[in-house]
């Protein structure tokens, strides 16, 4: 397990000092955590478990049951493309085929330059505007693949 | 200086998904640039997705609807005079002339795209805080009596009385109760929590509040998916706003009883969704799911009598106070009561949102409304409620869409997301995929969902290879049944709806694969 480095250490730290009064607070420190690191290091387990007075097991089992929190580093940008039935209706699995390969990536892999992770997600609440898929925060509807290499084309001059 | 123009542009995620961001600056652009003066009020979507992003002038006949807007086209539409309702090939006349929203009868969603989502004022200016001031006005048998009264059911899927869950919590006597909103629409085809968060965030508000005064809980709770973050950013404006205005707080509108209310995100579990799996989330544990009873009426949120209800539920509570159970309940048919927020999905060619009175049929709502499939071919099949929900064929389409009426063809609505298919959908693919999400969703507390989901993923994959195939046919379906009758919760018991109704209407894709 690779130790955390003094700022995320802090950062840590700070995250639970804003939320510790706060009744069964875990999951909005994990969200803080990730916030600040981009993922929940598994070095923070015992970090936390010590401050909220929890065992490391029920951190780590919290950490480990939701899929939003990650476990390594993501890349700068990252692309969750929506793999739910109202999606599937209307070309995203042919569109998760396009991602991966112009990506050369799979799910849960980052590219090899660190500017994308690509992760799958069930359903974006955006099924009328089908195939969805959203980076970082920014929601996309109706993306066909052409849509997506424009798109794409978008992220990498915004970067 | 002459009065500013109101122009609506919506920050509802799908408008936003569609560049409605990018639409707002290049009008507020174009309008400094030729002098215009405009007021720009981020709404929330209108419901016809088709439109997004629909832009919305205000004039003296009305407001005025243009889209989809891109941002290309806002310097013509300038030229056209939009700005005073002028001609555009964009231009579909007034707002709530248009068909689609004519014919619907919008109770709950009666100011979603209407009001400026975090304007306290506004919504005051639009009826809103009507039932809270009458429910100030009642004693709280008699505020759980008009819910009761009402007929309204949960919306969320398992259409409980929510009179009666909200009486079991009045009953109990405890000091601390809790109101907890279940907002974590995780259903495929389904976007009424989000639009109503998004659009009209004060509704839920209200609605959470009464309950709160109503069987006495001082602390309310939005357990809110993550995957919702513009819903996020809204309900936050909207809470500080309430608060600010003293609607929330010590002593809401000085009646000197409290309520408070924040929101909580989930972090991308489906199962939290299921009531007990989310209180446990809510306390900041493994989303698992709790064996029942005790009830969460009983024992709820740490351990206390606690509410839970859907985002509808709760905003469909407001209107009820403010004009009484009666007019509530005369909506709809048999036993479902009022109005439905019907979700149009996937491929369809104006997919939205449809608030009528229960007793619509579901033909009406993919042809009528949805204008048939977006891809021009025939529709094949719906799924109905979320991926627990049946697959119905095309054969049954005459279905009205009720509680009862549903359930007697082997379906459920759940929160009435109807996603369609055309026929190029391979539906043993979709059996599939219905193991696959319940064996990657699952809380693992229980084997039949646990491991039946996998091993249903494995016969699928037999099944789809063409290997043995009645066999394993016979072993699928025996699959379901333990699933079906031996797990805790909806998301293993469930999971066998959409897999057993493929099997049944679509045979054909399960047999014969080598075809395929």
């Amino acid at each position: 397990m690779q130790a955390l480095a003094p700022a995320q250490r802090e950062a840590i730290l700070r995250v639970v000092a804003a939320n510790r009064t706060r009744p069964g607070a875990l999951i909005e420190i994990l969200h803080g955590v990730q916030a600040e690191l981009g993922y929940v290091p598994p070095a923070a387990v015992p970090v936390l478990a010590q401050e909220l007075n929890l065992s490391r097991a029920e951190v780590h089992g919290v950490v480990t049951f939701y899929h939003y929190f990650r476990h390594h580093a993501p890349g700068q940008q990252i692309i969750r493309v929506c793999q739910a039935e109202a999606c599937q209706s209307m070309g995203a699995e042919a569109l998760t085929e396009h991602v991966k390969k112009t990506l050369g990536i799979g799910f849960h892999e980052t590219t090899p330059d660190g500017r994308f992770t690509l992760e799958p997600v069930y359903c974006l609440g955006n099924c009328a505007c089908s195939p969805a898929l959203m980076r970082n925060e920014d929601l996309c509807g109706r993306v066909t693949p052409k849509r997506f290499d424009e798109l794409l084309a978008e992220w990498k001059r915004g970067e | 200086m002459s009065t500013p123009i109101d122009i609506f542009v919506p920050r509802d995620s799908s408008a936003l998904s569609l560049g409605a961001e990018a639409v707002a600056s290049a009008i507020a652009n174009e309008a400094k640039k030729r002098n215009i003066d405009v007021r720009i009020i981020r709404n929330g979507s209108r419901g016809m997705y088709w439109l997004e992003p629909l832009v919305e002038v205000a004039t003296p006949s009305g407001r005025v609807a243009y889209g989809p807007v891109t941002p290309k086209d806002v310097a013509g539409l300038f030229d056209a005079g939009f700005h005073t309702g002028g001609k555009h090939a964009l231009g579909h006349g007034i707002t709530d002339e248009l068909q689609f929203l004519k014919s619907q009868q919008r109770l709950t969603f009666q100011r979603v795209g209407i009001v400026d989502p975090v304007s306290v004022q506004d919504y005051v200016a639009n009826g809103g805080y009507q039932g809270l001031k009458a429910a100030l006005g009642m004693s709280q048998a008699d505020i759980v009596q008009a819910v009761l009264d009402s007929g309204l059911r949960g919306r969320g899927g398992a259409a409980f009385p929510t009179g009666i869950k909200w009486k079991t919590v009045l009953d109990q006597n405890t000091p601390q109760k809790y109101v907890t909103c279940n907002a974590d629409e995780g259903d495929s085809g389904t976007f009424a929590d989000r639009m109503l968060m998004e659009g009209d965030p004060l509704t839920l508000i209200e609605g959470m509040t009464i309950a709160g005064i109503a069987v006495g809980a001082t602390q309310g709770y939005i357990y809110l998916r993550c995957e919702y973050p513009h819903a996020y950013q809204v309900l936050k404006e909207a809470i500080a706003a309430a608060y600010q205005a003293g609607y929330l707080g010590p002593s809401v509108l000085g009646s000197g009883r409290r309520f408070d209310l924040e929101v909580r995100l989930g972090a991308g579990a489906y199962v939290c969704g299921e009531e007990t799996s989310m209180l446990e989330s809510l306390e900041g544990k493994r989303g698992e799911i709790r064996v029942r009873p005790p009830l969460p009426a009983i024992k709820g949120l740490f351990g206390q009598p606690t509410i839970v209800n859907n985002v509808i539920t709760f905003a469909s509570v407001p209107i009820i106070l403010a004009r009484g159970a009666a007019f509530y309940r005369d909506f709809g048919v048999g036993k479902s009561r009022g109005t439905l927020p019907i979700q149009l999905a996937g491929n369809l060619k104006q997919g939205g949102l449809v608030e009528r009175a229960f007793g619509l049929t579901l033909k009406e709502l993919l042809y009528d409304y949805g204008g048939g499939s977006a891809t021009g071919r025939p529709i094949r099949t719906v799924q109905i409620g979320g991926p627990l929900g049946a697959y119905v064929p095309a054969s049954q389409f005459d279905v009205v869409m009720g509680y009862e009426e549903l359930s007697a063809i082997g379906a459920l609505l759940g929160h009435g997301g109807i996603v369609a298919f055309d026929d190029t959908v391979d539906m043993a693919k979709m059996a599939r995929y219905a193991m696959e999400f319940c064996a990657i969703e699952s809380c693992g507390k229980c084997t039949p969902c646990r491991i039946g989901s996998t091993r249903g993923v494995e016969v699928m994959d037999r099944i789809i290879a063409g290997v043995d195939t009645e066999h394993n046919l016979k072993l699928l379906e025996d699959l379901c049944e333990t699933m079906l009758q031996g797990s805790l919760c909806g998301l293993g018991g469930m999971t066998p709806f959409p897999v057993t109704s493929a099997l049944k209407h679509f045979g054909e894709d399960f047999r014969n694969r080598a075809r395929h």
